[in-house]
């Protein structure tokens, strides 16, 4: 395939990946601001924008963080050139850029999610239609992951869709890990100390991580329990851990296709061996945000070596 | 029913109002259906279309980046009869036009025997030295025809255009008949309908019979596109989507060891047969336009050493310009000895006194058009115009008589569309498409039918308010 294709199709799960967490990141915002008070409903829309990395954009425009306006911001302003609705039409850019590359299911479905959204962000989101705007941007970028697993063939161009979905979820995830941790927690003390549950609670709701927490957990609020569930646990389908091992299997498969191993299946074997060795208790000893912030230029390396490996620029 | 045939042919009703044969069945297939649901219909294939995301792109209108071709859901019929007669003059046409062509970078034979006025290629920008004395492999230069015809009576079909260049539409005449089987499955049920959706492997084997020596087995064959914003975009990404060939852009492709190779994940790889969707002055900034990104710089040298099949051959242009089209006639007859089976729509050469003075005494009943012009731009509608228009093109005229012709503002016939009201008649064109190969002449049953959906309209163009129908040939 095409090496401009295939980096059309590594974005445009990217993309969609990003969206979609970017709606379960407000989701989570959205019920803390129905459940606590006003303060802690604002900082927890702050750390949403800081999360996004919109800080810069969002303080140009607003003085201060209330609910629907950061949820307008984050969703549909045009000021906003990362806002959920942009990175769909980016998808669709690129889903347009590699059509001969994906089945017709797939690409209607991200049509029509484009067009859903597009029909859904026309006008100003309100607090009474919050909830049916997350629901859809939920509904449909799941249709189109459901499209791209029932009707696309187990080639090249599959695992490089797959390669860019868990390179992004891994990001993501350690980015809303990073931010929520650092605002939860002033100082490293806190850590095993009995604070406001609900707070936590909004970390794993962020990751929608909180049933399977409670399941395995018997419904123990646990911060450190809850680090070592994100990042190490290889069940949960949004944890670091997870997400190597699948991007692992993905990237292999395209040495496996073309004939030889590279620069990204060496740099991946690395951190999966780092990731295999680690300890939770290691790792809040030399610091979980030092932790993430290496892991996620670590993944940035691997992406780039993905996009060189496979020749997706000239 | 409460609609009358206008003075022009209307291909469906007789001027008593009985339905001729080719419409019988569907007439009386569409007089049982319920209104209601057809109505009902008309506004799903809307959005069938705006859900596979067959839109075309118009330059300089960014709130409407993406439109939809209008498409009417009454089929344009023909019957076998008619169409084997049709195809005839088609594959006669379009042997000529390879023939002319060949002579034309070559010896020059018709232009010797005075047939041909030397003017109309040293004039003529599309005609390129660059190709002079070069034979495409296969010796084939309009792989892909789209040759544009009107009807005026029961057996008066005339060449309107040939298009040699870059002919689009085709997606469409494919799309339009997958809705239609969609909408309305029983209709292709009862009536036998020609199929055309053989299109793209028919156009995929015909390009690798064109391939170089130089190419393996199997022809490695890709479609080269200006990219996403081209008008056309999603043409070119079906076409390559439907034949399995990559779909490329300029930035993937260079000159490797001698051949235009492509790039892919796992390194350079040879293409041996280019359906590029290109004009000719982007495809090599090198030996054309210098400021060029769409194409190969290079890819000429290629291809005159025999390394690369490019299709269309550069320089086709030369024979769908308009005052080339005026020499038709004499051009089918000078390559294949024959009359032709097809006319041309009479054709005032501007550019002769006399036929100029013809012109502007009669302005107000012509249709004048510019040589180079396309897509029903820089022309002017006589009957349709008003005093001030018609003075102001006459001073255009009259300054470059050269730059155009004229013809008769044609009854062109008509076929009902699917209104509001019931069926009313709409004048039409039909666009069948043709595919040249050293194994012959092929051409699809049917072709695109554009239709102007104003009532009383000639321009029949999607930039300027026309749709498109599927168009069936009866398997009678």
């Amino acid at each position: 395939m095409l090496g401009r294709t295939a980096n059309s199709i590594f974005w445009l799960y990217r993309y969609m990946e990003r969206a979609e967490n970017t709606a379960r990141l407000l989701e989570a915002g959205f019920r803390m601001a129905l459940t606590r008070g006003v303060d802690a409903a604002n900082e927890e829309w702050r750390s949403v924008i800081t999360t996004l990395g919109h800080t810069t954009t969002y303080e140009a425009q607003y003085s201060e963080y209330s609910g629907i306006q950061v949820c307008n911001f984050v969703l549909r302003d045009s000021a906003n050139s990362l806002s959920v609705f942009a990175m769909i039409e980016h998808a669709r850019s690129n889903a347009r850029l590699s059509r001969t590359s994906i089945t017709a299911e797939v690409w209607e479905a991200i049509n029509e999610c484009w067009m859903r959204l597009k029909d859904v962000l026309a006008r100003p989101v309100r607090e009474a239609n919050l909830g049916d705007v997350l629901a859809a941007i939920r509904r449909e970028t799941t249709l189109v992951r459901g499209a791209t697993y029932g009707s696309m063939l187990r080639n090249d161009i599959y695992h490089f869709a797959r390669a860019g979905t868990f390179i992004e979820r891994a990001d993501n995830t350690a980015r809303i890990l990073d931010v929520k941790y650092y605002l939860l927690l002033p100082s490293l003390a806190y850590v095993g100390s009995s604070l406001d549950s609900g707070q936590w609670d909004t970390v794993l709701r962020s990751l929608s991580a909180e049933r399977a927490y409670r399941w395995l957990n018997a419904g123990r609020m646990d911060p450190r329990g809850m680090a070592e569930f994100l990042i190490l646990d290889h069940r949960f389908p949004r944890g670091l851990a997870f997400c190597y091992a699948e991007l692992g299997l993905h990237i292999a498969s395209l040495a496996r296709l073309h004939g030889h191993e590279s620069q990204c299946n060496t740099l991946l074997s690395a951190a999966e061996a780092r990731m295999e060795a680690a300890t939770i208790e290691g790792i809040f000893d030399s610091g979980l945000h030092e932790f993430l912030v290496g892991f996620i230029a670590g993944n940035q390396a691997i992406a780039d070596a993905i996009a060189l490996d496979y020749r997706f620029t000239e | 029913m409460s609609i009358r045939p206008e003075p022009n042919f209307d291909e469906m009703l007789e001027a008593d109002g009985s339905i001729r044969p080719a419409y019988r069945k569907y007439h009386a297939w569409f007089e049982a259906q319920n209104p209601a649901l057809m109505r009902h219909k008309d506004k799903e294939a809307e959005g069938l279309f705006r859900r596979t995301g067959i839109t075309f792109n118009v330059y300089g209108d960014s709130a409407a980046e993406e439109r939809l071709i209008p498409f009417d859901m009454v089929p344009r019929i023909v019957t076998g009869a008619e169409w084997r007669k049709l195809s005839r003059g088609i594959e006669q046409r379009v042997r000529a036009l390879n023939a002319f062509m060949h002579d034309m970078y070559h010896r020059q034979e018709i232009v010797r025997s005075g047939r041909l006025p030397v003017r109309l290629f040293t004039d003529n920008d599309a005609w390129l030295p660059q190709m002079v004395g070069f034979t495409p492999p296969g010796g084939v230069y309009t792989h892909i025809v789209g040759i544009d015809l009107v009807r005026t009576g029961p057996d008066e079909f005339m060449v309107l255009e040939d298009n040699a260049r870059t002919p689009s539409g085709v997606s469409y005449m494919l799309e339009n008949r997958e809705t239609m089987m969609a909408m309305f499955p029983e209709l292709f049920a009862h009536i036998p309908v020609r199929p055309v959706s053989d299109y793209p492997s028919r156009l995929a084997n015909s390009l690798a019979a064109c391939a170089p020596d130089c190419a393996a087995d199997q022809p490695v064959v890709a479609v080269l596109t200006p990219g996403i914003y081209n008008s056309a975009y999603f043409e070119h990404a079906f076409l390559a989507d439907q034949m399995g060939a990559e779909l490329v852009e300029g930035g993937d492709l260079r000159v490797v060891d001698g051949r235009v190779q492509m790039r892919t994940t796992a390194g350079y790889q040879p293409i041996d047969v280019l359906y590029r969707r290109v004009d000719d002055e982007f495809l090599d900034p090198l030996t054309f336009n210098p400021t060029s990104l769409l194409g190969v710089p290079g890819i000429f040298d290629v291809y005159r050493a025999g390394g690369i099949t490019i299709a269309n051959a550069p320089g086709t242009g030369i024979a769908d310009d308009k005052a080339i089209y005026s020499f038709m006639p004499e051009i089918v007859e000078f390559y294949t000895g024959e009359r032709p089976l097809l006319p041309n729509v009479p054709t005032w050469r501007c550019a002769e006194p006399d036929s100029l003075a013809y012109v502007l005494d009669n302005i107000a009943e012509l249709v004048v058009k510019e040589v180079h012009g396309s897509g029903g731009y820089g022309m002017l509608v006589g009957p349709t115009s008003s005093k001030r228009e018609i003075a102001e093109f006459t001073k255009k005229l009259t300054a470059r008589p050269g730059n155009y012709i004229a013809q008769p503002t044609l009854a062109l016939s008509t076929v009902p569309i699917f209104t509001r009201a019931g069926l009313a008649p709409r004048h039409v064109d039909l666009r069948p498409f043709v595919l040249v190969s050293p194994n012959g002449v092929d051409i699809t049953p049917g072709g695109l039918t554009r239709v102007a959906l104003k009532q009383g309209s000639l321009v029949v163009n999607s930039s300027q308010g026309g749709g498109t129908k599927d168009s069936w040939v009866l398997d009678d």
